[in-house]
């Protein structure tokens, strides 16, 4: 099995059916991707195919097969921060941090749909994913201050 | 008020071995330059010493008691050594802050090596939000220290007059000739040690130009690029993964196992000790396999459920209340019950265990290194100083990470693979083998005058701690008890554990106290506040919110709390609307007030933090359990707080510069609970008393 993750190919060892947290951690060693409840409640896992944000924790890996996966590891491109990663450190949208990772990737997917979204449109659009230490207006204004930096055009 | 209060679970054990650092040593472990110690001890004196070190008769090397220590390399490096560690609440920034403070260099200059046993010097545990308090004001010393003895290397490099250097973003400026050294220049080709104690001279807080101040995180930028490295993201050569086979209920014993299946399945490892059954396996694609490969009968016992918590924590109570004849016009009883709830921190507890030459090292994500290492030597057999524990970046712990089960484990799985092994708990053991936030009951009887004056105040707590038991109130006749009962399971700090159920049965009570005197809540708390500090936040709260001034709309209510813990004042109102019997919280206003303030923005983010943690335990939280099993350890049975659960947040700080620091990590949770379950009773006439608040 071939999966194209953050642009490269590669070929996979690991049985098809297992999650593509799983092998995107243990094979590929990309571990910004975490787990955190591995049964789709928490969002720690999230990332995007095709660029619509996923849990990669229920996400068997045959399934992504044939699409572009994209990972934390991927949104900085030559040592620059994508606006949703410098709009979180603006915002001190982080606490502990192990929310982070899952809170880029979906808030990264919420803007790719909605370029200009409302609170409302933010909090419903990460309604999925937890943050234990509680940064939620954090991140929040972090989402507000991405959407204004990218001006309706989030890669 | 007298300061802190024990925690009564805090997990704690004493240490049976201390780090004593050797001078000698320690310039070879970390190379030449200049080192500033902190001596704990009072009664030491402060030493100087050139050359690689002093050494007394009879192998005394150091002071036995070091708080931290800070060293600037030949090169220039800047490395602050500190055994508290970092768990979001951001201490390795502020930390940070406090030394280039001193130091006038920017933080970004400055390396926190944190909670390594190895490295650095001995601490309780990052617990009882004592490092703002404690830990910072050593640092602004050691580094105070730091800075002089880089003006007095300058000042015989140039012979010139020491008042007229200075150090200005890390260079040593001579005024007189304008030219410059780098820390670097000056230590290169030292060995120079300095002792300080706990007196020795720093900036007060109302001059303080980086402390005090808004600061990023310092590892802000490793953590969005997800580079970061959490114990669980830890791979090392030759790793295998671990995974620990679990009877299926508390007060288990194992009767018999077979390992056989799993022994013959390549790759794996499977060991069975005593009653520890698990597997390491070489690829973690098989762990589930493997796990399910071994075979174990259990005995267990009959359990208490939660359904007869209550009962049971009263009924094993280990003394009775002694209550007192109540004065006053008015008298109020009631009784408050608080659930067990669970940390559900997002990164559940994970090891990596490594052992060479009968030596041992683990990370892990632990609030007392110290304490985990002295576990592993005592579960081992070994002495402490064959065990090195390392804390990596933790997914956060709210006082459940004290322990170090899983590190054992960890260990123990790796001493029989012959090889490192990563643990990684799941979800469900996280929320089943760790341990909970303590349950209690708590019952109140109370008296008071009919202009509102408070005549008696008896408050009984029984399990859940005795942090913020007493009233802050001016309450000449007050008895307040804790009584230890059996916790049915097992139980540890959580995140202003005590002082959170208190005050949720203080404050509700308060506000029944007064209602049953006819007097505004608001106005009855004043009446019985002396204290200024409380007052302040009292007042500064009900401004903001406007307390007394919104009318309500159908089904809206209004609340407030206040109160003190761990060197911190509190209160807060609460906005609230109820909806066919559920809860949304609209608005909350907390005041805080620790001391001089340490960096504004990020007490802030704290503060929202906790009160959004405080939610969860306000209304939904509770830890359900039948027989040693714990019904709902997962996130679709456990509701914790989410995105729309968020009400807006209005914090307002008390800054107070002449006052010490005081740690802003728990005190704010507690007053969700209180003002929540009062907002409901101004909407609904619905008195709740048990934790989580649920209307029926
Ligand atoms: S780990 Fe996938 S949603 Fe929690
Ligand atoms: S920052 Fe800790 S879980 Fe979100």
């Amino acid at each position: 099995m071939d999966l194209v993750v953050n642009g490269a190919r590669h070929r996979i060892q690991s049985d098809p059916d297992r999650t593509l947290l799983a092998v995107l951690r243990d094979e590929l060693d990309l571990t910004g991707t975490k787990y955190g409840c591995g049964e789709g409640q928490c969002g720690a896992c999230t990332v995007l195919l095709d660029g619509a944000p996923v849990r990669s924790c229920l996400t068997p890996a045959k399934a992504a097969q044939g699409k572009q996966i994209a990972t934390i590891e991927s949104l900085a491109q030559n040592g620059h921060l994508h606006p949703v990663q410098q709009a979180f450190i603006e915002a001190d949208a982080l606490q502990c941090g192990y929310c982070t990772s899952g809170m880029i990737m979906s808030s990264v997917g919420l803007l790719k749909k909605k370029p200009n979204p409302s609170d409302a449109d933010i909090k419903s659009g990460l309604q999925g994913n937890v943050c234990r230490c509680g940064t939620y207006p954090r991140i929040v204004q972090a989402v507000r201050m991405a959407a204004k930096a990218s001006n309706g055009r989030v890669a | 008020m007298n300061g802190f209060e024990a925690e009564r679970y805090e997990l704690h054990a004493t240490p049976t071995y201390r780090f004593v650092p050797d001078r000698r040593d320690f310039f070879k472990v970390i190379g030449g330059g200049l080192a500033v110690l902190l001596v704990l001890d009072a009664s030491a004196d402060a030493q100087e010493s050139g050359g690689a070190g002093r050494r007394g008769g009879g192998g005394q090397a150091m002071p036995q008691e070091i708080g931290a220590w800070l060293h600037i390399a030949e090169s220039g490096a800047i490395t602050v050594y500190t055994g508290k560690v970092e768990m979001g609440q951001n201490i390795r920034t502020s930390l940070a802050q406090a030394v280039a403070e001193e130091l006038h260099v920017s933080p970004s200059k400055i390396t926190m090596v944190m909670g390594d046993t190895m490295l650095t010097p001995f601490d309780i545990g990052t617990v009882g939000s004592m490092t703002t308090p404690v830990m910072a004001p050593q640092l602004h010393k050691v580094a105070a220290a730091a800075r002089e003895m880089l003006l007095d290397l300058a000042a015989q490099e140039w012979k010139a007059d020491r008042a007229s250097l200075s150090i200005e973003d890390g260079l040593v400026r001579n005024k007189a000739s304008n030219k410059t050294l780098s820390f670097g220049e000056l230590t290169k080709g030292q060995k120079l040690a300095k002792t300080i104690t706990p007196d020795a001279r720093v900036t007060p807080a109302s001059e303080w130009k980086v402390a005090g101040h808004d600061m990023r995180k310092v590892n802000a930028r490793s953590i969005v690029t997800g580079e970061e490295k959490y114990t669980s993201d830890m791979k090392l050569p030759g790793m295998m993964f671990g995974r620990v086979v679990r009877p299926s209920a508390f007060k288990s014993s194992l009767i018999s196992a077979d390992t056989k299946g799993a022994e013959q399945m390549p790759g794996v490892v499977p060991v069975h000790d005593g009653d520890f059954l698990g597997v390491a396996c070489d690829d973690s694609a098989k762990l589930d396999a493997a796990a399910a490969a071994v075979k174990a009968d259990w005995k267990t016992v009959p359990q208490t459920n939660s359904r007869e918590l209550y009962g049971h924590l009263k009924s094993t109570a280990a003394n009775a209340p002694a209550w007192q004849p109540i004065e006053g016009d008015t008298h109020a009883e009631a009784t408050y019950n608080v659930a067990y709830i669970a940390h559900t921190p997002l990164e559940p507890r994970a090891a990596v265990a490594q052992w060479e030459n009968g030596k041992l090292t683990v990370w892990t994500g632990t609030q007392r290194p110290f304490g985990v290492r002295t576990e592993l030597a005592q579960a081992f057999g070994i002495s402490e100083d064959k065990v090195r524990v390392l804390v990596p970046a933790t997914g956060s712990g709210y006082g459940g990470k004290h322990t170090g089960e899983c590190a054992v484990e960890a260990a123990r799985l790796a001493k029989a693979a012959g090889r490192p092994v990563k643990l990684q708990w799941t979800r469900e053991e996280e929320m089943t083998w760790a341990y909970f936030r303590p349950a209690g009951v708590i019952e109140v009887r109370s008296g008071a005058r009919r202009d509102g004056t408070i005549t008696n105040w008896q408050f009984h707590n029984y399990n859940s701690g005795g942090a913020a038991l007493r009233s802050p109130y001016n309450i000449p006749n007050q008895i307040a008890e804790f009584h230890g009962s059996d916790s049915p399971l097992r139980q540890g700090s959580y995140r202003g554990l005590a002082a959170s159920a208190n005050h949720f049965a203080r404050e509700s009570h308060m506000d029944e106290l007064a209602r049953a005197a006819g007097v505004e809540p608001a106005a009855f708390r004043f009446k019985n506040a002396s204290d200024p500090r409380l007052r302040a936040v009292i007042e500064a709260a009900t401004e903001r919110f406007r307390w007394g001034r919104a009318e309500d709309r159908a089904g809206q209510g209004f609340g407030m709390m206040a109160g003190f813990d761990k060197g911190g004042y509190v209160s807060a109102c609460v906005e609230l609307t109820v909806t066919n019997g559920a809860v949304r919280i609209d608005r909350i206003v907390q005041s805080f007030e620790c001391g001089a303030i340490v960096n504004p923005d990020e007490l802030r983010n704290q503060i929202a933090g906790g009160t959004m943690m405080g939610i969860g335990g306000a209304l939904f939280e509770a830890v359900d359990f039948e027989n040693g099993r714990i019904l709902n350890p997962r996130l679709s049975k456990y509701r914790v707080p989410r995105f729309s659960d968020m009400p807006e947040i209005d914090v307002v700080l008390v800054d107070r510069k002449d006052l010490p620091s005081a740690g802003a990590g728990e005190t704010p949770i507690v007053a969700v609970a209180p003002a929540v379950a009062n907002a409901i009773f101004d909407a609904t006439g619905q008195r709740l008393r048990s934790m989580p608040l649920k209307l029926s």
